[in-house]
């Protein structure tokens, strides 16, 4: 009797094995994974270090170096590597782009979720799960005949540039930074606005010091991630920006960002070459800004999480 | 004591030559009172037909099973139901029709106060969560405020226990700490009345009584209507009882009354303990 049932504890059920298997799979997904994202960042990192190690390029001259000309060596018979004109063109059109982004983005949260659920909830995020769909390059297309042509006729100049960029990434990034806002309000329990209403504070007051308050945190993950995404889109801006690899001088001058320079520059050169090596170098330095963001998000987070 | 005549039990013949109306019996003046009071969520009628009467500077418990529109009954007496239910009928309050669109609910809601089941303070400090209600109303000197933020919190007996860390974060404090928090800052706006709904269900034995002990000083100064699962609760704290069984108002009563001799049979089973 004890010894039957010994031997039925014993052997290994089906449903064990099952559950073995299943854990087995879950664990080699995550290490397929983990060592995808790992082969990228060494990828990346050994050949866009090699800019410094093999043609040695002083990284500090490749961060503040203002011109872009990797064909040709200059003075000190060093290649013209500066990315400070792309470095800064990134920024300009990321920051631009997010000031002019967040407070529509926040006006539609707070229209969807806490003026009108019901229409917001019907119309506007169909809306926004569109604007989300659409490929880039159709945002470029739209921008490269739309935007470009008025910038052109409003502001002066060719049309090109760091305005045109903005605009196009102000639409590319509303949505996500818009439906991520909605998130974050709605995670604002419900128990937050009862108690500012039953103490006799209009809807306005709420929201504006305790519901608003409280998403903070949440709001400006949203806005990290619009910037997070607008630092890394290329082909739009590439088609807006007008590629000329400048300090940016003003907001209508044709300038470049790292991705559009990287994209109309990759396909041109020779592996293992040093103008090859120098996008790599640009694209480690988007690798690591993005890493970044992601760090700076994660912060956000949890800062929010102890503050709850 | 009040039945209500209109509910389905009060065909039950002994009850309609009791129905007195319970303004007869005693002194104080009638602060709150409703008439025909409906409550509909969509099609769903959640309260039938509601008359109640509430007596300034005492404590009116509203018991009743899980689902029987007590709390419904109390968050439309200060208009929270507004965008959630249709409410029907009149809220007297001293006399003044609160339910109509006319009513300036934030002025309203300054003087029928309302502390929730599950404590709420904002994720401010404990100074900021007392002066939110008087800031908002624009009230912006700071003695003015201070004052306020301690006389509130002494009749919300927590002055003692946090007047070292008053810019602390109010979610430090404990449930029981925070719930009487809440009740602090429904008094900083100096109401008339005071609504709690369940304000102890979350909180452990200890801090209930503290609580309990709260309302009963606050009872001095503030009519009180308050919603408990809790009979011994109601019976403990309370001068009048309602007892409320599916969206019927049915009895209504001094506690004393309701706990001892009920009249009607549902009552009778419910405080007794056979159901809810």
């Amino acid at each position: 009797m004890n010894n039957n049932l010994q031997k039925q504890l014993l052997k290994r059920s089906k449903a064990a094995k099952l559950e073995r298997l299943g854990k087995t799979v879950s664990f080699l997904a995550l290490m397929l994974i983990t060592l995808t994202v790992f082969a990228i960042i060494i990828f990346v990192a050994s050949k866009g270090l090699s800019t410094f190690f093999t043609n040695h390029v002083n990284w500090i001259d490749f961060l503040t170096g203002k011109n872009w000309n990797p064909n040709v060596t200059n003075a000190k018979g060093q290649p013209e590597v500066g990315a400070l004109p792309m470095i800064s063109g990134s920024f300009v059109v990321t920051i631009l782009s997010a000031l002019l982004a967040t407070p529509f983005a926040i006006g539609t949260a707070i229209f969807m979720n806490e003026i009108s659920p019901h229409r917001g909830a019907k119309l506007l995020q169909p809306v926004i799960e569109l604007l989300v769909g659409i490929p880039s390059v159709v945002y470029g297309f739209i921008g490269l005949t739309v935007v470009v042509p008025a910038v052109r006729s409003v502001f002066g100049g060719s049309g090109f540039g760091i305005l045109a960029g903005t605009f196009v990434l102000f639409v590319m990034i509303l949505p996500t930074v818009t439906s991520m806002s909605v998130d974050a309000l709605r995670s604002v329990p419900r128990y937050y606005r009862e108690a500012a209403l039953a103490l006799g504070a209009t809807q306005w007051q709420t929201i504006y010091k305790v519901v608003l308050r409280a998403a903070t945190p949440g709001m400006l993950t949203a806005i990290v991630f619009g910037m997070a995404r607008a630092f890394g889109e290329a082909l739009a801006v590439q088609m807006v920006i007008g590629n000329a690899a400048l300090m940016p001088t003003s907001l209508v001058s044709p300038a470049s960002t790292l991705t559009s320079v990287l994209t109309t520059g990759i396909g041109n050169t020779v592996m293992g070459s040093l103008q090859n090596n120098a996008l790599w170098s640009l694209a480690l330095v988007l690798l690591v800004m993005s890493l970044i963001f992601n760090l700076v998000i994660r912060m956000i987070g949890r800062k929010g999480a102890m503050s709850k | 004591m009040l039945i209500n005549p209109s509910s389905p039990h009060s065909d039950d013949g002994w009850l309609a030559r009791n129905i007195v109306d319970p303004s007869l019996k005693i002194s104080e003046p009638i602060v709150l009172e409703t008439k025909q009071l409906h409550v509909y969520y969509g099609d769903n009628e959640a309260i039938h037909e509601a008359d109640l009467k509430f007596l300034e500077h005492q404590i009116s418990a509203l018991i009743g099973p899980s689902g029987s529109g007590k709390s419904t009954f109390l968050r439309s007496l200060n208009r929270m139901n507004d965008g959630v239910a249709r409410v029907t009928g009149e809220i007297l309050y001293r006399g003044v029709d609160v339910n109509r669109s006319e009513i300036d609910v934030y002025e309203m809601r300054r003087r029928i106060g309302m502390v929730f089941q599950r404590p709420n303070p904002f994720p401010k400090s404990i100074y900021d969560n007392i002066t939110f209600a008087l800031k908002r109303r624009g009230i912006t000197d700071k003695q003015t405020l201070d004052e306020a933020v301690e006389t509130s919190l002494k009749q919300a007996a927590l002055w003692d226990e946090v007047k070292d860390q008053l810019k602390k974060s109010a979610l430090a404090l404990s449930g029981g700490q925070q719930q009487r928090l809440c009740i602090a800052r429904a008094l900083a706006v100096k109401p008339d009345i005071l609504l709690l709904d369940e304000p102890a269900s979350a909180l452990d034995p200890v801090s209930t009584s503290k609580l309990e002990e709260t309302l009963l000083q606050l009872k001095n100064d503030y009519t009180i209507i308050i919603v408990t699962h809790n009979m011994q609760q109601a019976a403990r704290i309370s001068d009048y009882t309602a007892f409320f069984n599916m969206g019927w108002a049915l009895e209504y009563d001094e506690t004393s009354q309701i706990f001892t001799s009920p009249q009607v049979q549902l009552t009778n089973n419910y405080v007794a303990g056979d159901f809810g």
